[in-house]
């Protein structure tokens, strides 16, 4: 029998922000165990929450670049439940009446492309890390209250390679429209699934498991995969799929049933009594419009017009906010726009993934890159010089002319002195001399390659090519 | 939604309702709370009686909207104040009964 996957997911973002949700305290990561916290998000009794104007702004926003219906009139929502990643048994939330409704996000999967539907976005609160220790847990509060949006999609995702489409469209869009910093290592967004399978052609929904708080999207993907073979397995051996919570066992490679004997839940939301509600006007919602970052579609025209980059250079750097930040910096400190494309898309791009690294958290610094290129349109360095200076940028950040200067590498072009290197390389390589004058042109290329061997790869290959064809063709 | 609260009063569930609120009652205080939220219920059932049909449904009992603070930070609490009043304790956490997932 032939199934279809039916996924839906829920997507927690948080906001970059500079304060909390509803207090003071600074919305920052990695800082010690409650050293972040106050009365309000340690859930003190009669402590007052007060909304963050920006957070509301921010999520508005969201709901703009994702074609949502943003919600004139909204409320906060009490969600409660016992859970030790909150102190006051609920969490501020919002039910029945969100910032923003419906919407939408493109994505292409095997060169089709259609949209997924969204059906809300919530703001709510974040709550606090839990951290487990042998025989029990401990909870830094740092996190909570931390300004969350929740995006929601209907069931309209089919397979493990859609659900991670989706998720890098969305991610692109709240990164470039600084919604979020959408850091994943941070735990900026996290996800929940809803799976279910159904035989091809029936109508009513299968019954559906959920995966709760996924933190990477390759993590979905393989949680995905697994899910959707297991259900057809189950449903293939006449089995049936029981409505329940998994854990996804990243080490394993499967997911497991939590086992948690558990009501359905029953969080009896109800009105917080604590907060007014938002109600924005129609010109402020416009304003706000106004003011949208330039997206990615946008941005790759401009560099395609501005750079004059061929489109597909565009696309590839513009696929990451951050990488298209960093390479408009390299291009207008070096002003050779090219080059700035080349060395971003190649080496950059190619030495953070082998670090798996964030361009921000790497030592090299947009002006260090652009000077080099520089130093390689002067004709001080050639290509494999450059590299070299590349790589001690990417690990150990610095200057590219001290380091050129540093490990001697600067570019040879007085020919007096490569004479010298092109004389014993032609003595050494009779049989190469031979086959060049013989036809074979590309015999050069070998005797280049000795040349650059004995200049320890700093000769300046347009001269050493002139100095061998002068010799060879004379 | 399951409530526990249906329709009729006299149908109030409360041991389920017990035990979302994380509350252990005897045979005999079960029984007194059913008959007290009961009648409690009967009793808001009155409002029932009151026509609203020309009266806007509000989300809060005061007709105030969007009480906003700028987002800016500021200091919290210090952490060895956080921490003093805490049961059981380690590294500046708050320890809690293992949790099992
Ligand atoms: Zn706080």
């Amino acid at each position: 029998m032939e199934f279809e996957a039916i996924i839906g997911l829920e997507i927690h973002v948080q906001l970059k922000t500079c304060s909390k949700m509803f207090c003071g305290c600074a919305n920052v990561t990695g800082r010690a165990p409650n050293t972040v916290v106050c009365p309000v998000c340690l859930g003190y009794p009669g402590a007052l929450p007060v909304m963050n104007a920006e957070a509301v702004r921010l999520t508005v926003q969201a709901g703009l670049l994702l074609n949502c219906r943003i919600n004139l009139f909204s409320k906060w929502d009490r969600k409660n439940y016992f859970y030790p990643d909150q102190a006051k048994n609920y969490q501020i939330s919002q039910y029945d009446q969100p910032l923003c409704l419906g919407g939408s996000v493109g994505i292409s999967v095997d060169g089709t492309e259609r949209e997924v539907r969204l059906t809300r976005i919530h703001l709510e609160e974040d709550v606090a890390k839990n951290i487990h220790f042998e025989s029990s847990s401990g909870v830094d509060f740092n996190r909570a209250g931390t300004p969350l949006m929740e995006i929601v999609t209907e069931p309209d995702l089919h397979s493990a390679d859609e659900a991670y489409a989706f998720l890098q469209a969305l991610k692109q869009i709240l990164a470039y429209g600084e919604i979020s910093d959408c850091n994943l290592e941070e735990g900026n967004v996290r996800c929940d699934i809803n799976c279910s399978v159904r035989p091809v052609g029936q109508r009513e929904l299968g019954v559906k498991t959920e995966i709760k708080n996924m933190n990477s999207f390759k993590g979905v993907h393989r949680a995905l995969s697994y899910e959707i073979e297991r259900q057809k397995r189950v449903l293939s051996g006449g089995g049936t799929i029981v409505q329940e919570t998994r854990r996804w066992d990243d080490v394993a490679g499967m997911t497991q049933s939590m086992r948690s004997k558990e009501y359905a839940h029953d969080y009896r939301y109800f009105p917080e009594p604590d907060l007014v509600p938002v109600e924005l006007t129609e010109a402020q919602v416009e304003s706000w419009g106004a003011t949208l970052p330039e997206l990615p579609a946008a941005r790759r025209r401009r560099f395609v017009e501005a750079y004059g980059l061929p489109d597909y250079d565009a696309g590839v750097l513009v696929a990451e906010k951050r990488i298209a930040d960093f390479y408009e910096e390299v291009a207008q400190a070096c002003g050779n726009y090219k080059a700035a494309s080349n060395w971003v898309m190649g080496e950059t791009m190619r030495a953070l993934s082998e670090a798996n690294m964030e361009v921000d958290a790497s030592p090299l610094r947009a002006e260090a890159l652009a000077g080099l290129i520089q130093l390689v349109d002067q004709k001080t360095l050639n290509m494999p010089a450059a590299k070299e200076v590349f790589q001690v940028l990417f690990t150990e950040g610095g200057e590219p002319k001290a380091i050129v200067e540093a490990r001697g590498l600067a570019q040879v072009s007085d020919s007096g002195e490569l004479e010298g290197f092109v004389e014993q390389v032609l003595e050494a390589h009779p049989q190469s001399v031979e086959a060049y004058r013989g036809g074979k042109a590309n015999a050069i290329q070998h005797l280049m390659g000795q040349v650059m061997r004995l200049s320890r790869g700093k000769a300046n290959p347009q001269v050493v090519l002139d100095l061998l064809r002068s010799r060879l063709d004379g | 939604m399951a409530s526990g609260f249906s329709e009729h009063a006299d149908q109030i569930d409360v041991g389920y309702v017990a035990h979302l609120a994380r509350l252990q009652l005897s045979e005999e205080e079960r029984a007194a709370m059913q008959a007290q939220l009961e009648q409690i219920l009967a009793y808001v059932d009155q409002l029932k009686e009151v026509d609203v049909s020309d009266v806007t449904p509000t989300a809060h009992a005061v007709p105030v909207a969007n009480v906003l603070r700028p987002d800016e930070a500021r200091p919290g609490l210090d952490t060895a104040d956080v921490m003093r009043n805490a049961p059981r304790q380690r590294d500046d956490q708050f320890l809690v009964p293992k949790i099992v997932e």
